[in-house]
This record gives C-alpha cells, structure tokens and sequence, in this order.
C-alpha cells in the first residue's frame, strides 16, 4: 500500500450532515480515554457553532467548510485546520495545540488563549486576541478594531494592518505589525524593535508558515501607566 | 439576541424560489429568536397609479370581505384580498397615503403591517417554522427578502412588536440589538409628528428612518445618520422597492455576515442561515465592516 492511501484510510470521516454535533464532539473527547483515529476529516459543518470544542488528545481534525462560534474552543494538544471561514471565538481559550483558519475569521479570535498557536491566512475581524493570556496569533491579513484589548502575554503578529484602539489596556503581551495601525489603545506604545524581537517574528511566520520579512514589522506593547495608583490622580476617584 | 436574514434574488430561478430559500434561512435562525418570526417580501408590485397593503387583524375570523366592500365603496378597487394567517393584502386603486388613510379612519382596529407598491409585510409570535408554515412562506416568488426571528429584551412578545417595522412606503427595517436612547428619541420624533405604535426600540429606529427620508435624505444618508444619533448595539437591515441595505454599530457586538454569488446577494446573523443557500459553499464571504452601509439594488427598476 502507498503511503499516501494508507493516510487515507487511516483517515475518520465525519459528515455533519448526517451525524450530530454532539456526537462528534463527543466521540472526540472520547479519545482522552479510548485511543482511536489520529486523523479526522470533518465535512458539511454549515457553520455550525462549537465544531471540535474541548478536544484534550494529541489528534489532526480538518474541517471542510465554514464554521459558527467557538470552533476549537477550549483545545488541547490537537491540530485543527478549518478550510474555509470561521465565526466569532475561533480558538477561545486555546490551551495548546495549534489551530488553523485558511479564510478569515470573524471577533474574539483566539479570546483568552493560555497557549498554542492560532494561525489565520485571512483577515480578523475585531477583538483579534482579546485578554489573550499566552497564546500566539499570527494573521495573514489584517485584524478589525480592538484587538488585543487587555492582552496579557503572548504574542500578536498581523502581517496586515490593525484597526482602531489596538491593544487597549494591554498588559505584557507583545504585538508586531507589519502594516499600518489606525490607532493605539489607551496606555499602548510603539516600542523599539531589537534582534530578539525581529527573531521572534520570524520564528512565529516560521511556525504559521506564512511568508512576510520579519525586519518589517513594528513592535508594539505596554506604557505600563495604568499598572499602579498613582497619588497625583487621586482627584480623578 | 435575534437573527436576521436578507435574500436578494439575481437571477429568475432564485425569484422563483425565492420564499423557499427564505424559509430555510429564517429556521436556520431559530435558536437566535424563538419568540416571534417576520418577513417582508418584495413581490407583484401593484399597477401604476394603485398601492398595496398588507393589513393585520387580531381577530382570527375576521371578515376581510366586509374590508375589502368598504374599500371598493371608496376607492376602484374590487379584486379579491390575499388572505394570509391573520394578515390579508389589497391591492388598491389609489396612492398608498389615502388608502392607509381610509384604513386608519373606518378599521382603527386594523394594523396596516406595510404599505406601498411591492411590499408585504407578515409576522406573528412563535416559532420561526410554525410562522412558516402558518403564512405559507414557500409558496413566495419575489425579488428580494427580509426576514426576522426575535428574543424579546426590550418590550413584550407581541404581533406587533414583531420584525419588520415599517418605515416608509416600501420600506422597512429588521433589527438585531437595543437601543439605549428610544425613548428620548420618541418623543422628539413625535415632535415631528411621526407616528408609534408601540414601545420597542426597534420601531424608533424605524421612525427615525421615516423622518431622515421624509426631510429629503437619501437612504444612504439616513442610515449614516443613525451612526450619529442612535445610541446602542445594532446590526441593520433595510428593505426598499428594488434592494436592501446593511449597516452595523460602530462597536459591532452584533453579529452579521455577507455573501453573493452569480445567484443572490444574502446577509444574515450567522453563517448557518446561508450555508442552506444553492452554491453558498462556493459564495463570496464576508463580515461587513462597522459603521459602513452596504446597499443593492436592482438595476431594472
């Protein structure tokens, strides 16, 4: 048997269509106890909302089509590819792992993600990265207005442009964009861009396997002025 | 929460089937709006010089004919209503104002639900699929639709204050969010004398529209308008003669995607209520931008 057939029909394919959410779902959390098929080919998803949430098991899911709300939500460990578009809260809370959009996504991308890898080929739309908490984005096109509102650490790479109010009151997380950035969020500065920086750039393009120069892009993150009470503005309580 | 859904037909087949398609996208909404259902169908637009109107009465026997009697005494009209639930269309020989006009003056008890040339206007509490299947859905032909599934935040789950909301001849608005400023902005718009019928948000906004036309503005301009004096979350859909048109808050909480192919134009809520769409897997998507009014029309009218 060619090595390709035998990915082939090692492959476990789901049709939406036919099966219910909940049973895919949940023969996907079945795998943290049960091992069964590494590979998994997810087919008529018609934006159905929470599309291989909560999976916890070292596993590739492709999903052909588009997907609703909370696709790959709360993921460990997995490798979810969508092919097509995903709606709001791709990746929420992603814990590891990697998930991968090939269109564009809609707000909320990979909100509060701990860890692992969000990679959009698209555009995001707003609130790309919000509180993210460890994870890394990188997207292809542009992310829509605040983004990385509260971010907290992890990094940010647009190899577009930003909307308005990018990363209000942000914390530590790191934020690189390539193109232009409409505005800058409360306390939100542009910041030197050293080697380390422009190294971690390209080992994230690397990683997202999207081809853009690292030494383009400008470093962005926190003033750090909103971090203390400060006694001059004691007036302002 | 509610759903919205929008289907511009650009081509016959989809004329044809136009309340079919429309159907499946208002179920696919359900879970967004369980409360009550609407649509407005832009269909068979009435003879030059005449006006159509889409009558609601809360009497289940209510006797159309004697409706449709009073109508011929007043104006040239004898052709049978199109009875509908609990909703009847006329058409009308005369222009729409004076056929509102006798309606409003001799059956107060009536809701004109639209009036125009090619608008029809139909919405009931309950389930998008009873709402369906009770009004027929799938029997439309037309040329562009909007349709409406609500979770009530604002005001009761009535007949009424069901989607759409008229705004106008030929016009009307589907609404997904709240308004915080409604009703300050009632009662300066009944200032101006236009006219409410209930407490929803939704129906201000409608309102609002109505006055920015009424005052000369295009409908480009009164959508923009809203951007300015509209106070809340909203996502849009304005229904005219020949189009419809789409415009989101400046914040975007409010959901709504875009898509068109060779076929039809459609917007909605969620992805799921395309997706039922003939060729949608291959359609052109995308998530409209804040604060910026997208519009169709049709190139013939």
């Amino acid at each position: 048997m060619a090595v390709a057939e035998r990915e082939h029909a090692a492959v476990e394919v789901v049709d939406l269509a036919t099966t219910s959410l909940r049973e895919l779902n949940q023969r996907l959390h079945d795998l943290v106890r049960t091992p069964g098929p590494s590979h998994w080919r997810i087919v008529n998803p018609s934006g159905g909302h929470a599309v291989a949430c909560g999976l916890d098991a070292e596993i590739e899911v492709d999903i052909d089509g588009h997907v609703g709300y909370y696709c790959a939500g709360m993921n460990k460990l997995a490798t979810v590819r969508v092919h097509g578009n995903a709606s709001t809260g791709i990746a929420e809370n992603l814990m590891s792992g990697r998930v991968e959009v090939d269109g564009n996504v809609s707000q909320s991308a990979g909100a509060t993600g701990r860890g692992g890898l969000l990679v959009v080929h698209g555009n995001a739309s707003s609130r790309c990265g919000i509180s993210m908490k460890g994870i890394d984005i990188v997207v292809g096109g542009s992310v829509g207005h605040m983004s990385a509102f509260m971010a907290q650490t992890g990094c940010l790479v647009v190899c577009g442009d930003a909307g308005e109010a990018l990363g209000d009151s942000i914390y530590e997380a790191r934020l690189y964009v390539r193109g232009s950035v409409a505005s800058l969020g409360a306390d939100c500065v542009e910041k030197e861009m050293g080697d380390e920086h422009v190294a971690q750039v390209r080992e994230l393009l690397d990683a997202a396997g999207i081809e853009a120069e690292a030494g383009e892009f400008r470093r962005y993150g926190s003033a750090r002025q909103l971090y203390n009470f400060k006694i001059d503005n004691v007036g302002a309580y | 929460m509610c759903g919205i859904v929008g289907l511009f037909a650009k081509s016959p087949q989809i004329e044809q089937r136009l309340g079919g398609h429309l159907e499946a996208m208002l179920v696919q909404m359900s879970s967004r709006g369980p409360d009550s259902a609407g649509v407005a169908v832009y269909r068979d637009p009435a003879p030059t010089g005449s006006s159509k109107l889409t009558l609601y009465s809360a009497d289940p026997a209510e006797r159309w004919g004697a409706v449709r009697d009073g109508l011929c005494d007043a104006f040239a009209v004898c052709a049978e209503p199109a009875v509908r639930a609990s909703h009847a269309v006329f058409v009308v020989d005369a222009d729409a104002s004076d056929a509102e006009g006798w309606v409003r003056a001799n059956r107060p008890d009536l809701r004109v639900m639209s009036a125009g040339r090619v608008i029809e206007i139909y919405k009931e509490t309950g389930l998008p699929e009873e709402f369906a299947r009770a009004f027929a859905l799938s029997d439309f032909q037309g040329t562009h639709a909007l349709g409406h599934t609500r979770m009530a935040t604002e005001s009761r789950v009535t007949t009424e204050g069901s989607h759409p909301f008229s705004t106008g001849y030929d016009l009307c608005l589907v609404h997904n969010g709240s308004l915080s400023n409604h009703n300050r902005l009632r009662e300066s718009l009944r200032r101006e004398g236009i006219e409410f019928q209930t407490e929803n948000d939704t129906e201000v906004a409608a309102g609002y529209l109505a006055w920015r036309l009424r005052e000369g503005a295009s409908l480009e301009q009164a959508l923009e308008g809203c951007l300015e004096d509209l106070d809340g979350f909203y996502t849009f859909a304005v229904g005219t003669a020949d189009g419809f048109a789409v415009l989101r808050d400046p914040i975007a909480c409010k959901p709504a995607v875009l898509a068109e192919t060779d076929d039809w134009v459609a917007m909605s809520s969620e992805w799921r209520a395309i997706a039922v769409l003939p060729g949608a897997a291959d359609a052109r998507a995308w998530e409209p931008e804040p604060g910026v009014v997208y519009a169709w029309e049709k190139a013939f009218v």
